[in-house]
């Protein structure tokens, strides 16, 4: 019995977005009985209408309202409208995430201990350690059913997995795996297992990988205490004299302005638009935006290092045949200063299929020497490199000074310099990339630059000290007891791995706090 | 002679190439380019289609289709696909004058820097060298970039082409490549 909740309810909590945070704060809460409403400003599609067809699934899935860029990354040259990949859909970024699932090494909650004084980075320890994570993490990786935890197999390897593991072996690399998938080895949950489909970026026609879309909001669905609003577009929170959150002003399906009263709002609506929404909800009690007395809302942005190596072979590989992340190689991400950069990054198989080949193996290029590439599409391996960036604040989100949207919101502007740190671990990267496919017999390899950003991080970050970020160590703003972050954008800093399990193990963990706390009458 | 495409944003089957079609391309081979202007509409006898066009000057589309494969050349791919590629520009041209003034002015000037260097217009420049280092002189125009970005999915995400680049498209429907090779390689 799905629940259908007034508009006028203010005992429900409102959460923006259903993605990692949000679907699962929103299931998880509803499992403890709390009536809880997802406002998702994309549409619910169902798992049969993904489409194996970039550009179709592309058009279908993606966050395409405007957005405007700048800085000197080359991303703002390349897509100058198009900053981030991300999905505007229920289950937002998890439809098409591609599953890797890992937690982060303990250095990586302590990095400004860890690394020291980092020229222009706003380095800042986080306010929880990975002994406080593990228990959620734990319960993360069984609710998602990670392979090589909870005694799941290993997902087998494909053709691309193999020429990974060949030069991995070459290299002496050591952790070389299949990595550690939220896709089903074997039968599990409800759900099937891998058919080695490929197209995991364009969501996962078989259910064997894991979406807030299809693994957890049916199941907060069934408890009759959880109901999602697809194409509600949150445009403001609002709040009373005494400061405490009451709700959120929305554009509802077909455009009309709606009022969903709250006891406790969340925002979950990727790093982009959870500071966009709290900037764009300043009143006269809160002039710089809603949670931002630190000033850090909308700073600190943070998209991950990253780039791609494709080696191109004498014989045939089929990259693209089955599962987009098909392994990993973890060797790189130790924290190694004496390679000339902090933090670490990892090495993950990556495939895109011809018609993205060719929009991202070097944007803009043109001639025989982008063509010959792509004549060896067939031939190639491909691989992903992932890797903490340096935070810092002029890397920001902020609102457009005159561009709207079609609901007169303004549009977000973002801005990324790329920290030398940054720049070293890419050019080490490349380097061990193309060294790893020429070991194993690639005739010609090469580096390809960012994709737009998928893993958008830490632009609402959590910190002891109300003035150094904008949440605490449950993601609770520090200004506002009532309102809370539950995406990447609490990220402190961003790790080298895949965010999207640490989300998930964040927001079981907020859901048991704000749980607590309206037991206890303290929000 | 058919058009180079179907009116349906779908893929069409392989053209044939009629052996009287074949006969008629050869005598017409020693031509310099394989794509012949007449009336409203641009030919290649070789290739065995046509295509009336629907904004731009025939003889603009005909040198466009060059600039297209000297922008992205593959060797292994018919002229037809370059000429799917800017027939969908060609549409938007006919919807849009500023974007076909922008294709008729932009080849103009191609033409005119052909001419001072070659002697020849950009079409009949006979080194593929010779026209790339044209190519170079213009392309931060928008010119340029518009056409050089329609290509982009104008050749790349046509269905057609990919089994010429060994990529198989959509495979749910087939069952994945879980019993279909995923893990087939062999040489390593």
């Amino acid at each position: 019995m799905v629940a259908k909740f007034d508009l006028n309810d203010d005992s429900v909590v409102v959460i923006v977005g259903s993605g990692a945070g949000g679907g699962t704060l929103g299931t998880q809460l509803a499992l403890k009985g709390i009536k809880t409403v997802i406002l998702e400003a994309g549409g619910r599609h169902n798992m049969e209408d993904f489409q194996n067809d970039e550009w179709a699934s592309f058009a279908q899935i993606s966050w395409l309202d405007p957005r405007t860029t700048s800085g000197s990354w080359r991303v703002s040259r390349d897509f100058p409208g198009l900053p981030a990949w991300i999905v505007k859909a229920v289950g937002g970024s998890t439809v098409h995430w591609a599953g890797a699932a890992l937690r982060f090494q303990p250095h990586e909650f302590k990095t400004r201990t860890a690394y020291g004084d980092v020229a222009g980075a706003n380095l800042l320890d986080w306010p929880i350690t990975l002994e406080e994570l593990e228990p959620w993490y734990a319960k993360a990786e069984d609710r998602m059913g990670v392979t090589r935890t909870n005694g799941i197999p290993g997902l087998p390897g494909n053709n691309n997995f193999k020429v990974l593991k060949a030069g991995a072996d070459k290299m002496g690399y050591t952790e070389c795996h299949t990595g550690n998938m939220a896709i089903n080895s074997e039968p599990r949950d409800g759900r099937g297992s891998c058919q080695q489909i490929g197209f995991c970026f364009q969501g996962c026609k078989s259910g064997a990988k894991w979406s807030t879309l299809i693994a957890e909001i049916p199941k907060g669905e069934e408890t009759g205490k959880l109901e999602v609003r697809a194409n509600a577009q949150v445009l403001k929170i609002e709040h009373d004299a005494k400061g405490k959150v009451t709700g959120v002003v929305y554009a509802d399906k077909d455009g009309a302005i709606q009022r969903q009263k709250a006891r406790i709002v969340a925002v979950a609506g990727n790093s982009i638009e959870s500071p966009r929404l709290l900037l764009n909800s300043a009143s006269s009690m809160f002039p710089d935006g809603l949670a931002n007395s630190s000033g850090q809302v909308g700073r600190n942005y943070m998209r991950h290092m990253t780039g791609s190596v494709y080696g191109v072979f004498e014989k045939p590989v089929r990259m693209y045949r089955g599962t987009t992340m098909a392994g990993i190689i973890r060797d790189e991400a130790k924290n190694k200063p004496d390679r000339g950069f902090v933090g670490g990054y990892e090495m993950e198989t990556l495939s895109l299929g011809l018609p993205f080949m060719a929009a991202f193996l070097d944007p803009g290029a043109w001639g025989r020497e982008f063509t010959s590439a792509l004549d060896g599409y067939d031939h190639m391996a491909g691989m992903w490199l992932v890797g903490e960036d340096m935070p810092q604040e002029s890397n920001r989100i902020t609102l457009h000074a005159d561009k709207k949207d079609k609901y007169g919101m303004p549009v977000p502007n973002v801005h990324f310099d790329d920290h030398p740190n940054d720049v070293a671990m890419r050019q080490h990267a490349y380097r061990q990339g193309m060294a790893l496919y020429e070991s194993v017999g690639a005739t010609r390899s090469f580096p390809t630059p960012p994709y737009p950003s998928t893993h958008n991080l830490g632009t609402n970050r959590m910190s002891e000290k109300a003035r150094d970020g904008v949440v605490n160590k449950w993601g609770q703003t520090h200004d506002v007891a009532n309102l809370f972050v539950s995406d990447g954008s609490q990220f402190t800093t961003g790790g080298a791995e895949n965010p999207t399990l640490t989300i998930v193990a964040l927001a079981l963990r907020q859901a048991d706090y704000i749980a607590g706390q309206m037991a206890k009458n303290a929000i | 002679m058919r058009s180079p495409t179907s009116t349906t944003a779908k893929p069409t089957p392989n053209h044939t190439m009629h052996r009287r079609a074949f006969l008629a391309a050869s005598a017409t081979a020693a031509a310099a380019t394989a794509i012949l202007v007449s009336g409203g509409a641009i030919l290649c006898p070789r290739e065995a289609w046509g295509y009336e066009t629907k904004a731009l000057a025939p003889d603009t589309m005909r040198s466009l289709i060059r600039v297209s494969r000297d922008i992205y050349p593959h060797d292994r791919l018919a002229d037809r696909f370059y000429a799917v590629a800017m027939k969908a520009q060609d549409e938007k041209a006919a919807a849009d004058p500023a974007l076909k003034e922008l294709y008729e002015s932009g080849m103009a000037k191609l033409d005119r820097l052909a001419k001072a260097k070659h002697e020849a217009p950009y079409a009949e420049v006979g080194w593929e060298a010779d026209r790339v280092r044209l190519l170079h002189e213009i392309e931060a125009d928008p010119f340029f970039q518009t056409v050089r970005g329609g290509l982009v999915t104008g050749i790349y995400n046509n269905q057609e082409v990919w089994p010429l680049f060994g990529y198989e498209g959509e495979s749910a429907a087939k069952g994945g490549y879980i019993d279909r090779g995923f893990n087939d390689i062999e040489w390593l």
